[in-house]
């Protein structure tokens, strides 16, 4: 139900009704999805859909980022246990996105 | 495709299991909260590759699941009329209800139509001028947003034969109530990636803190979801309860302040029943009262009683956690997605119909 999955802008284009909207390619299936949420996204940006609706972008650099670690992951076990980072926030719901998990 | 086929990878996949087999010191029981998570476990067998010590048990995060007997009732009530067009996502359309199912309501000639998107209805009610056309509204806080939008472009429209039958559910209190329960056995959690794409994770901590409890917030690829699960056990094996957000590439602390922002617009917070769980305070949304002319309840006047649930079926402790599909009798047997008696059976992401379509019931994991 919560299903979402990435998909790569094509173009972008109000609707009728003024509703920012993008042609989106899943895999070569190119379908219409609603960007309301996303206003920021363009054109070769990956958006994450679901129903129709784009509820977030792809951060390229944060994916790039997680494969990276996960590809090192047995080869740097010592290095990187310090700098696996683990809280996101704080006791006074603090989440700021710099304390994000890193793993690099 | 990119930003899938990298989160499958074998490679990637079997380091991670190697990382949690050395990890992994003692017995842990671990939640994932997402019926989607559920689905790519058992699709994978991800819980077949995890050292004996590492249960996973299955959360309620599927709301075709959670939706309460009567609320189904009620739809078929409303799909019944013959001035309705009565829309819903596929997956609702299998759902029993006390009597019969959607599927049966349209072979008998009720117009009942699948959509992809909410929005699609409102195309619906504008070729449709003398008839009702009724969503059934239905979802977690992923959905809220489309189903926001779709009430502010119909009242944008001018559509007013347009309505929702809302049944939106919420995440965190239902996994407080799992925490609260005196027969819980849940250490961690695999949080839900999406859900909190749209409304971030500030309310997760609020748990972690409260229940000093581990939630990683966790994708639903297979290598998310290993990682998710090292992650989590890490913090167990260490006495840590922290939040961690596995999945960055999409998930913010503050989520898609766009769509918080429209969600709350339209929507508040609600008690609402859940199937298998019964009342939970603050467990949904309902409309605002300035949206009321597109509330279906009202529109149709609608109120259905209770309905107690089979009683052969086990689908609530399945949904906290406490059991598994195969711990119940009926599993596989009276029991199948072509005849499901309860919650967990009635969508693909439920725990007993993601188990039966993998095969689970043909061995005993």
């Amino acid at each position: 139900m919560c299903l979402a999955v990435p998909g790569k802008i094509l173009a972008i284009d109000d609707d009728e009704n003024g509703v920012p909207m993008a042609r989106t390619s899943f895999g070569g299936i190119v379908k219409n999805v609603c960007l309301v949420y996303t206003p920021d996204a363009r054109p070769d940006d990956y958006v994450l859909v679901h129903v129709g609706f784009a509820i977030g972008v792809v951060d390229e650099i944060e994916a790039e980022r997680t494969l990276r670690t996960l590809e090192s992951l047995g080869q740097l076990d010592e290095l990187s246990a310090n700098e696996e980072a683990a809280a996101v926030g704080n006791p006074n719901h603090d989440a700021s996105p710099l304390s994000r998990s890193r793993e690099s | 495709m990119k930003h899938l086929d990298e989160f499958r990878d074998e490679t990637l996949a079997a380091r991670l299991v190697a990382e949690i087999e050395g990890l992994v010191t003692r017995p842990w029981v671990l939640m994932e909260v997402c019926g989607g998570q559920t689905h790519s476990i058992v699709k994978y067998g991800i819980d077949r590759l995890l050292p004996g010590e590492v249960e996973l048990v299955h959360g309620p995060g599927c709301p075709v699941c959670v939706t309460p007997l009567e609320m189904i009732d009620r739809a078929h009530s409303i799909a019944r009329r013959p001035e309705v067009i009565f829309c819903s996502f596929g997956d609702m359309l299998r759902v029993p209800g006390s009597e019969t199912d959607l599927f049966v309501l349209k072979s008998r000639g009720a117009d009942v139509r699948v959509v992809y998107s909410p929005m699609d209805c409102l195309d619906i009610a504008r070729d449709s001028p003398g008839r009702e056309v009724v969503f059934l509204a239905i979802g977690f806080e992923t959905t809220a947003p489309a189903n926001a939008m779709c009430i502010l472009q119909a009242r944008q429209r001018e559509l007013p034969n347009f309505s929702l039958l809302v049944s939106h559910v919420l995440v965190p209190p239902a996994m407080e109530a799992i925490l609260a329960s005196p027969d819980n056995r849940v250490q961690a959690f695999l949080g839900p990636g999406h859900v909190c794409t749209v409304v971030g994770y500030g309310e997760y901590q609020t748990l972690v803190d409260r229940y000093r409890v581990p939630i990683v917030i966790t994708g639903f690829e297979p290598v998310d979801i290993l990682q998710g699960i090292r992650l989590t056990l890490r913090q167990l094996e260490e006495g840590r309860a922290e939040l961690e957000n596995e999945y960055p590439r999409v998930v913010r602390s503050e989520g898609n302040p766009h769509a918080r922002d429209l969600v709350g617009e339209v929507f508040e917070v609600c008690d609402r029943d859940w199937r298998g769980f019964g009342p939970i305070p603050g467990g949904g949304y309902r409309l605002r009262p300035a949206f009321h002319d597109f509330d279906a309840e009202r529109r149709f006047d609608e109120t259905g009683d209770r309905v107690p649930e089979p009683s052969a079926c086990i689908s609530g402790t399945i949904l906290r956690g406490v059991r598994k599909p195969h711990h119940c009798p009926a599993f596989g047997r009276e029991c199948t997605p072509e005849h499901p008696l309860g919650a967990t059976m009635v969508s693909a992401e439920g725990a007993c119909a993601a188990y039966y379509a993998h095969g689970r019931h043909l061995a005993s994991p």
